[in-house]
């Protein structure tokens, strides 16, 4: 299972790396997607937030950041 | 010109905070454009957040203001500090099945007891906490294309004292339409349990007697490393793909958890001690996470699309999907909705247990901890957002949250209780920016 998981992720990597070269616009052409509300850290407090309580109420924590802890959540 | 200043207050924004550990598309800069809502070098940008937290049938209720401060020290040089505060009360389900009498347990200090009376679902009221956590994260150019962050963070309850470090480097290529990061994070949590950490499956005693409990406090260190590529689409699109390891190492168990022991009726076992049968749970001393997290946003005509789906795996057999989905309706004043809809699953951890039986031989492991049980969770909520005349953001929110498990296997007298009942939350968020 473990090895799966690991080969899957080597797997996608690659493939991903591979098809990035292929994306992506001209840096005039990034007017909406330099708009704040498009970041993908527009809402820092608000996701930590979140990470916390779903972190003190599920086994699962971490993916799109750090799996976290510091906390004997109840 | 309108071009530039979006891009310069996308730049004030991308402040690449280690907390979110988020790499992000990098935009062209032209550094002679002024622009009125930019952070200028030298000046602070405040962020400010409070939630409130009630979960249903008077368990935790909690309150949680945070404040974040940021410095834009440098053309991209940033320094956050970040102050939480989180206060709990309530009452939380102790891992004991209900029964058709009363129970007493003895709370965690081992000075005094409780009764949970007949058919009720046992909850240990006990829980009442203050926790206070400090992070501080720097931020520096290394190159035209690599950023690097480092930081520190410290958390402190009454019975937790948890301090990490972490850096990460981001580099961008192609044209600065991709981004890979990559970032490590360790953490030292000691832990002083209130009466002393439990010796594992040792039995509850009654107030006066010996607790069975151990002297001094236990340690967990944990390993994060986090592997991510951010790609720019097209002019309207881009996504985020992240591997994520995590390994800790030492005292998993939660001490104030216990599993009931019960006869072959489904009954207490009566070993004529005179406090409910129960014993403290004992986990594994180690875990490793492995986690796949995609997530693709979308510009569509003012509004915004953000989905995200989340793949983890433990080697305490915990499997998870999370599919995240929230819509940003603009509206014609600047203001927005926002709906968001989570979905939340898991399988059971490999020694969860709802019970024991005195007539089976004790496992090794064993936790009666619902969040190790099977469940599916859900999230509804709505965001509205709106920017003051000086430019500053509110935002309010309005989440629910419900949990619902598999009910476990059930025999005898069990089968008139239900084991793990749903719970739902109901979460209230108040954020200014300013």
């Amino acid at each position: 299972m473990k090895h799966k998981s690991l080969l899957l992720v080597v797997t996608l990597g690659f493939s991903l790396l591979s098809g990035c070269s292929t994306m992506g616009v001209n840096a005039w052409e990034k007017d909406l997607l330099a708009k704040p509300e498009m970041a993908l850290d527009e809402q820092p407090l608000t996701d930590a937030l979140d990470d916390h309580i779903y972190f003190s109420k599920e086994a699962s924590s971490g993916g799109r950041a750090y799996a976290g802890g510091g906390c004997g959540c109840n | 010109m309108k071009k530039n200043v979006l891009l310069k207050s996308a730049l004030a924004t991308a402040t690449l905070t280690l907390i979110t550990g988020n790499a992000h598309a990098e935009e062209e800069q032209d550094k002679s454009a002024p622009a009125s809502t930019e952070q200028a070098i030298g000046d602070w940008k405040f962020d400010a957040a409070f939630l409130f937290y009630s979960e249903s049938d008077s368990r935790v209720s909690a309150i949680e203001p945070v404040f974040n401060a940021n410095k834009r020290l440098d053309e991209e040089e940033y320094l956050n500090l970040k102050l939480t505060v989180d206060s709990l009360t309530g009452a939380s389900p102790s891992g004991a099945v209900a029964s058709d009498q009363p129970l007493t347990f003895t709370r965690p200090s081992g000075n005094a007891s409780y009764t949970v009376n007949a058919n009720e679902y046992p909850l240990d009221d006990t829980f009442k906490d203050t926790r206070a956590a400090l992070a501080a994260n720097w931020t520096f150019p290394v190159s035209d294309m690599t950023k690097a962050g480092l930081g520190a963070n410290i958390s402190k309850e009454y019975d937790y004292l948890s301090a990490s470090i972490n850096g990460n480097i981001s580099y961008d290529f192609n044209n600065r339409n991709s981004t890979l990061f990559a970032g490590i994070s360790y953490a030292f949590d000691s832990i002083d349990p209130v009466g002393g950490a439990p010796i594992a499956l040792a039995r509850m005693q009654p107030v006066g007697d010996p607790q069975n409990k151990l002297s001094g406090s236990q340690d967990k260190d944990t390993l994060d490393l986090l592997l991510g590529i951010t790609q720019v689409i097209d002019r309207e699109s881009l996504f985020q793909i992240n591997y994520s390891y995590s390994m800790s190492d030492g005292y998993h168990n939660d001490p104030y958890k216990v599993l009931s022991v019960l006869d072959d009726q489904g009954n207490y076992f009566d070993d004529g001690i005179p406090v409910a049968n129960v014993l403290f749970e004992s986990r594994p001393d180690e875990r490793t996470k492995h986690g796949l997290f995609g997530r693709y946003k979308r510009y569509i005509d003012g509004d915004i699309l953000d989905v995200s789906y989340r793949y983890m795996t433990d080697d305490w057999e915990i499997d998870s999907h999370t599919v995240d989905l929230k819509y940003r309706f603009a509206l014609d004043n600047g203001d927005y909705w926002q709906p968001h809809v989570r979905y939340y699953t898991q399988t059971q951890a490999d020694f969860y247990q709802p019970y024991l039986r005195q007539d089976q031989p004790l496992p090794q492991f064993a936790s009666a901890d619902y969040r190790l049980a099977e469940y599916d969770a859900i999230t509804v909520g709505l965001e509205y957002g709106m920017k003051t005349a000086a430019g500053n953001q509110w935002r309010f929110s309005l989440e629910m949250y419900n949990q619902t498990p598999t009910e476990p296997e059930k025999y005898g007298a069990l089968q008139q209780q239900t084991l793990l009942p749903d719970w739902n939350a109901v979460m209230l968020r108040v954020n200014y920016s300013f």
